[in-house]
């Protein structure tokens, strides 16, 4: 609790042991009056002052005014009329107890949230002539050697050089299974050390390490609010207004009407009817819909980021809770992209010179395939050897090799260099080889499905998607066949990076309205795909700094089940946010109508203030817990 | 140019109405406030002075919210 939150406390207490106690003495009148109001201005003072101050800075319609003029009312009518001021005293105390809980409430979901985020590396040790010194991690530069022992954070990104241990990777990834780590290995910022002492050589400073870049994510998502918070803040800047006119016309239209009509049937005394336009400004507060509504969001996000997922803002939950259709990229999403040299066919070479070419011919390159050629190679290849080096996307590269013109690529590549090849009925993707222009055979690479690759499909389909869909790069059999064992509705090969843009604009303009269509990428050549799809999931937020740029969701770990947790969560935190509204709407509407009919006293109209509030705050904190989703 | 500064405010609906507020000052080209994270992030029109302005901002803003506070770093 804060001090301000303890203060109020302390001031709620006392103005309620006062009531409590006025309702088993009897005193004279005016000893009465000053009893109840000394509980009343210690509950409500500052809510006056603010008022006022409203009133001052020519804000009318603001809440403390509101309650300050229906309490006040409610005063005024007990010293004309009933000498009761009860119910005064307890609009002002269980307004405030609302506020008061509202604020208790967000603090701790604020503080558990950001809990949940403790990444933050406070320190890194590192060597100095020989002794180990603690400084700040801003500090420290790239190449730099620092120790972390166990139980402590990792406070930059780098690779392994001494020692190994087991990374307990949680807070990122929701993974709880520790992941073991060796010399050479790269480690990410933010993950903990569990067993034995490592030292890294970092590779980045600590601004661009992973652990500030997911804690500027988190921190500032739910900047961009969703169209249910925009909604919410227009419905609470016009319904506050319109309750009070009605309040208004309320206290002064039907005494007259009743009174020049002269209906016996209905009370026509002015103290009735102020008595239920006072009800109406108490229900006139918007609290319970403003302050739960975000919160719902809020919880709904920090639930996520728990689980590794993390949402850059409350307007991607609605989207993913509307998401019909759900494209993939295949490599490294739903494949592992690790890639093996299976076979090399048509060979006029001896396999490994082939291999050597080829893996020369794209040393540049960061492409799975180009690593799985290198690894396939397995000596160390000398990048000096390698010059004019040109790479045509979605086709393969040319370049100079040890005096050799190279060209190594697909089947287009070959279309487009006019080398007559053969094609290869493998499944897997073809890498040809020419060198001088002739035409030498080709390698055959594959890949394997990712083991949670059928389950994430199966439960995409369970959590309500109704189309998925395969874009990719590579030939016409290897993504049937990957579809076909995944289950996956429908795929398209062949497509270069513009392609799937492409792709993913066709399948949007098909949608109907309302539903939205969600690209999954690793990363690589996805940010244009990404940041054009109306959701673009990134996967593997250890991966590429642009793809997180790109993407609207970015999942921790490259886990491609997280997709439909993302959804599911999304969809749980909807349908508290629709509850929430429904509610709170449908209960004050009610209690308004209730009031005007005489039907609702100043009791029900406090239900209908704090109580709502309370109940759609409790109902907001629920969107916190998805682990079981 | 954008800059995140730390608020303190008690409820959501005032700090709804700073946001409203803030975006009326001569220099901010846009704000969002996000009451669950007490941030305020203000977008800056070009040439402005944030010092300035967000001194501007402050002062509007405790016209709705009196015991709000923009912790101008």
């Amino acid at each position: 609790m804060t001090h301000k939150q303890k203060v109020m406390l302390l001031r709620i207490i006392i103005a309620a042991v006062i009531m409590v106690a006025l309702q088993f003495v009897v005193l004279p009148p005016l000893v009465n009056l000053m009893a109840y109001m000394a509980a009343y201005l210690v509950v409500g003072y500052d809510i006056l002052l603010k008022a006022a101050l409203g009133f001052k800075n020519g804000r009318i319609f603001d809440e403390n005014f509101l309650m300050g003029v229906a309490t006040l009312g409610a005063i005024a009518l007990g010293l004309y009329r009933t000498g009761e001021y009860s119910e005064a005293v307890a609009v002002m105390l269980f307004y405030q107890i609302g506020e008061w809980f509202q604020s208790y409430a967000v603090g701790r979901s604020r503080r558990n949230i950001s809990a949940l985020m403790d990444i933050r590396p406070d320190y890194a040790n590192i060597e100095r002539d020989g002794q180990v010194v603690k400084v700040d991690p801003d500090e420290v530069a790239i190449d730099a050697i620092i120790v972390v022992n166990p139980g402590e954070k990792v406070p930059l990104d780098g690779v392994v050089v001494d020692g190994s241990s087991s990374l307990d990777t949680a807070a990122l990834t929701g993974e709880s299974v520790p992941r073991s780590i060796h010399i050479g290995d790269e480690i990410i910022s933010g993950s903990i050390n569990l067993t034995s002492v490592l030292k890294i050589r970092t590779t980045k400073e600590f601004g661009e390490s992973t652990v500030s870049k997911i804690l500027d994510l988190v921190e500032n998502a739910s900047s961009r609010k969703s169209r249910s918070e925009a909604f919410i803040s227009k419905f609470a800047r016009v319904y506050t207004p319109i309750v009070c006119v009605l309040a208004l016309i309320l206290a002064l239209l039907p005494p007259l009407v009743i009174r020049a009509l002269d209906i016996t049937a209905l009370p026509s005394s002015f103290g009735e009817w102020i008595y239920r336009a006072l009800i109406f400004l108490v229900i006139s507060c918007p609290c319970a819909l403003v302050i739960s509504i975000p919160l719902s969001f809020f919880a709904g996000i920090g639930g996520a980021s728990r689980e590794g997922v993390l949402v850059k803002g409350s307007v991607f939950i609605e989207s993913l809770a509307k998401t019909r259709v759900v494209m993939f990229d295949k490599t490294g999403t739903l494949t592992q992209g690790v890639f093996q040299v299976n076979a090399v066919h048509h060979s006029k070479l001896k396999d490994e010179e082939l291999i050597y070419f080829a893996a020369m011919a794209e040393c540049a390159s960061s492409h799975p395939i180009a690593k799985s050629l290198q690894l396939a190679y397995g000596k160390p290849l000398n990048h000096q050897a390698v010059t004019d080096i040109t790479e045509y996307s979605g086709k393969g590269v040319s370049a100079m090799v040890d005096g050799h013109q190279v060209a190594a690529g697909n089947d287009k590549l070959m279309q487009q260099l006019q080398v007559a090849f053969k094609p290869c009925h493998h499944v897997g993707t073809i890498v040809h080889v020419v060198i001088d222009g002739e035409y030498q055979g080709h390698i055959v690479i594959s890949d394997k499905l990712k083991y949670s690759a059928p389950q994430a499909i199966a439960s995409l389909k369970q959590a309500g998607i109704s189309e998925t869909v395969i874009l990719t790069g590579d030939d016409e059999r290897v993504a049937a066949d990957t579809a076909k064992r995944l289950g996956v509705d429908a795929y398209f090969a062949k497509l270069l990076p513009s392609d799937k843009v492409t792709k993913v604009e066709e399948y949007i303009a098909k949608q109907p309205q309302g539903s939205m269509v969600a690209f999954v990428g690793d990363g690589i050549n996805d940010a244009p795909v990404l940041s054009r799809a109306d959701i673009g999931i990134a996967m593997g937020a250890m991966g590429s700094d642009a793809a997180i740029e790109a993407a609207d969701v970015v999942l921790m770990d490259d886990n491609p089940s997280k997709v439909a947790k993302a959804v599911k969560i999304s969809k749980k935190c909807m349908g508290i946010v629709y509850q929430n509204i429904v509610f709170a709407i449908g209960i004050k509407v009610l209690c308004l109508i209730l009031g005007a009919l005489g039907l609702a006293n100043m009791w029900l109209a406090i239900f209908a203030d704090v109580g709502v509030m309370v109940l759609a705050v409790l109902n907001a904190i629920r969107a916190l817990f998805v682990r079981k989703l | 140019m954008k800059k995140t500064y730390a608020i303190e405010v008690d409820c959501a609906n005032c700090a709804n109405l700073m946001e409203q507020e803030a975006k009326k000052v001569a220099g901010v080209k846009d704000c969002v406030v996000n009451f669950m994270t007490l941030k305020m992030k203000v977008e800056f029109a070009e040439g402005a002075d944030p010092q300035a302005v967000m001194n501007e901002v402050r002062t509007v803003c405790r016209k709705v919210e009196p015991d709000c506070e923009i912790f101008l770093k």
